[in-house]
């Protein structure tokens, strides 16, 4: 017995001896050596979320580019990505397979809410990173209980945190109306907004709910306008919030209309709803739009521009998935670059929570990723958009919607 | 003994080969001593299997088991009975949710909630028999498919939020081996389904070649006739559509606790679909054959996804359409002409 715990005590002088050693000792968990990181992926190729997988495909072709240059610190990225059809028990297969018989370093940018709720719990138990995952719910930022899972895009609750305080500022004796989606999408968004407001939670006059199920919302808005809100907050998905743009336009009804993030597609959302209905239209964003005609002379958007034609030919070039997918990659990229050579995945967490002013290429200008041990949450400012009649146009200051830390 | 009957269920009661030509005994063309050879020699793979594999690969297994365990309900139910379901997906919804719901809210084991899952499942597969009585063939199918559609969404609904966890779903707690069996939690819940499996299928066995299961097939195959024969043709559809659907539900049970997560979007039409593959390419009409059906289900589109990313869906058709060409009566139909062959040239 004494010999045993001389043993262990000698192992752990050793542990302590490798762990306070010079940073630029070299140090491995799984997946990674001399010459290679593993990276790991899960993203719906098939099935009902399919169009997410140009994500998927942008980050393979985006290590494919960074491989060509000679990998991270001399080692190449080596890719493995599955699909899970969007189905939650397949992405259990799959997140283990990446663990337990591919041995990754990391799970990246697993995608959808109900995959990454699956496997929360098997990532934090492995203690293997579940990094930057491509949900906007805001449970992924929650680093007391779950230290090994982050997320990357805005939160829900910090955008509804951002129409707050914009409409503190610019309309402070609005009557705020509000349509969610009665899921736990459109309610963080609602916290959010709630959040925001703080002590004046009473602006909001009417919050009326629909289902996904329901085929309109012409009565939900019938029922806000009755409400005499002047500000409508929109917080909808594609279809619903289209319906929603042309019934208050129907109604003539003059609110200012506040649409969410992930229904600001011009194809998807206002053209259907009619370009003169949506004209006036407010919304956030936090990336640069491939279609915006300002960005034609930026560097970054030709930089992306280069690395679609060269690495990514097929790439849908008007898609916003591929300008997300180039974005997080390199957010990866600058995590392994900061871990230098010590890739263990509690030196990955570590890197991953102190990123510092991180102003990203085709991220809108002054849009700026941090993140800390007590903040989880990459992105969480937005710039405040108008929609003209033909296309978005920024403006405003770039606004903080900070739920952490 | 009842085993001897499984690969060559279907087709026992019509092959009387007797005495005079061959020696050894004969069910379905094969000799019995070879598929009780077969019959054992996997067991013991199946039992030293978890020994010599990866967690990993031990879980994709007892998935694989799994889903051979509601195939086989499928099969009781259209094989047997010739009802046709494409909405199986919502029995297992049942039985993963009411096994998620009791193991959070009512504390109780998953042992426990087993059985529970299974008189749920049972009870609702009988109602639902009730007014399918009126239905015939395809249009049970669209019947079906439609509970099968709406199932995710009613999961979702807020009423019933508090419980079903809407769209967030429910985590399950795996549990572990007891009374210190040098096993972990992954071989644990293998060797659980492995023994319900087997179960099951000895008592799917005993329920098809019973007279029970001989009214099924005779339903199945001239209702008329059946009913001239004095069968109640009402009563045992409904049966046969309770027993098919609590074997779903007993997959659900065992699928939340292995996943250790039911959500809504586990339980679409695709789940639905996929057992009738499922069922086709095992094998309709044969108990091993929901083995082979489980296989296909969890590896082929694994396969199809390492061939193409891009193209994984038409790897996957272009493979099922080869399956479907080259073994028209499934895996065990292959399996059992190619041993038939054997036992013909060897006499």
């Amino acid at each position: 017995m004494s010999i045993r715990s001389y043993v262990s005590l000698s192992a752990l002088v050793l542990g302590m001896a490798f762990a306070t050693g010079p940073a630029s000792a070299q140090q491995y968990d799984t997946g990674a050596t001399d010459t290679s990181i593993k990276i790991g992926n899960i993203n719906p190729y098939s099935g009902p979320a399919s169009a997410y997988g140009t994500i998927g495909k942008t980050i393979a072709a985006y290590f494919d580019k960074i491989n060509a240059e000679g990998g991270i610190n001399g080692r190449t990225i080596e890719f493995i990505s599955y699909d899970d059809g969007y189905s939650p028990p397949k992405a259990v297969e799959q997140a283990r397979k990446l663990v337990e018989s591919d041995e990754v370093l990391l799970i990246f940018q697993s995608l959808g809410t109900p995959s990454n709720s699956a496997i929360h719990k098997y990532m934090n138990v492995k203690k293997v990173p579940q990094l930057f995952v491509a949900t906007g719910a805001t449970k992924w930022g929650d680093p007391q209980n779950f230290p090994w899972t982050m997320g990357w895009q805005p939160n829900y609750q910090s955008e509804g945190r951002i129409y707050a305080n914009y409409i503190l500022t610019n309309h402070p004796d609005a009557k705020i109306g509000v349509l969610y989606q009665n899921d736990d999408y459109g309610k963080d968004l609602l916290q959010g907004l709630k959040d925001g407001l703080g002590d004046k939670t009473s602006m909001i006059v009417s919050e009326v709910p629909y289902e996904t199920s329901d085929p309109t919302i012409d009565s939900q808005i019938i029922k806000l306008k009755d409400s005499d809100a002047d500000v409508l907050v929109n917080i909808a998905t594609p279809k619903f919030a289209a319906q929603a743009i042309r019934k208050v336009a129907e109604l003539d009804w003059k609110p200012v209309h506040i649409v969410n993030n992930v229904s600001q597609s011009v194809g998807g959302v206002l053209r259907p709803a009619g370009l003169e209905n949506a004209n006036g239209v407010l919304s956030t964003g936090y990336l640069k739009d491939p279609t915006d005609p300002q960005w034609k002379d930026d560097a970054a958007y030709k930089e992306w521009e280069a690395f679609m034609d060269e690495h990514y030919p097929d790439g849908d070039k008007s898609s916003s998935f591929t300008v997300y997918g180039l974005a997080v990659a390199q957010t990866l990229e600058q995590v392994l670059n900061q871990a230098g050579d010590n890739l263990t995945r509690e030196n990955i967490m570590k890197q991953a929570a102190s990123l510092d002013n991180l102003q990203l290429g085709m991220a809108l200008p002054g849009v700026i990723i941090n993140t800390s041990e007590n903040d989880f949450f990459p992105f969480e400012q937005m710039q405040m958009m108008k929609f003209n009649g033909e296309r978005w146009e920024m403006f405003g200051p770039v606004i903080s919607g900070e739920v952490g830390g | 003994m009842t085993i001897d009957r499984t690969i060559a269920s279907d087709d026992a009661a019509n092959t009387p080969v007797a005495g005079s030509a061959t020696k050894a005994r004969m069910v379905g063309g094969i000799p019995v001593a070879w598929q009780r050879t077969a019959f054992f020699i996997a067991v013991v793979i199946a039992i030293a299997l978890p020994f010599l594999v990866k967690n990993f690969t031990i879980f994709q297994l007892t998935t694989v088991m799994i889903y051979a365990i509601a195939i086989l309900g499928l099969n009781l139910l259209t094989g047997y009975n010739g009802q046709f379901s494409l909405g199986h997906s919502t029995f297992i919804a049942i039985g993963a949710y009411t096994t998620a719901i009791l193991m959070e809210f009512a504390g109780l084991s998953f042992y426990g909630t087993l059985p529970i899952a299974a008189t749920i499942c049972f009870a609702f597969g009988f109602l639902f028999g009730l007014p399918a009585l009126r239905l015939e063939s395809i249009y049970l199918a669209l019947a079906t498919f439609a509970l099968a559609v709406a199932t995710p969404q009613v999961l979702k609904l807020s009423p019933f939020e508090h419980w079903t966890g809407g769209v967030q779903g429910l985590l399950v707690f795996k549990p572990e081996a007891p009374f210190g069996l040098p096993l972990n939690s992954d071989q644990w819940m293998y060797f659980v389904t492995l023994a319900i499996g087997l179960g099951l299928a000895v008592c799917a066995v005993n329920l098809v070649n019973s007279r029970s299961g001989r009214a099924i097939k005779a339903i199945r195959d001239n209702p008329i006739a059946a009913r001239a024969m004095g069968i109640n043709i009402s009563l045992y559809k409904t049966t046969t559509f309770g027993i098919s659907a609590a074997y779903a539900g007993i997959a659900g049970s065992l699928s939340a606790v292995v996943v250790q997560f039911v959500a809504p979007d586990s339980f679409t039409f695709v789940l639905a679909i996929g057992l009738f593959v499922g069922l086709v390419v095992g094998g309709v009409g044969s108990i091993t054959g929901a083995l082979f059906g489980g296989l296909f289900l969890v590896f082929v589109p694994n396969i199809a996804e390492e061939v193409s990313k891009g193209l994984a869906g038409a790897v996957y058709g272009v493979i099922l359409l080869l399956v479907i060409y080259l073994m028209p009566a499934g895996a065990v139909g292959l399996i059992r002409t190619a041993a038939m062959k054997l036992a013909t040239r060897r006499r």
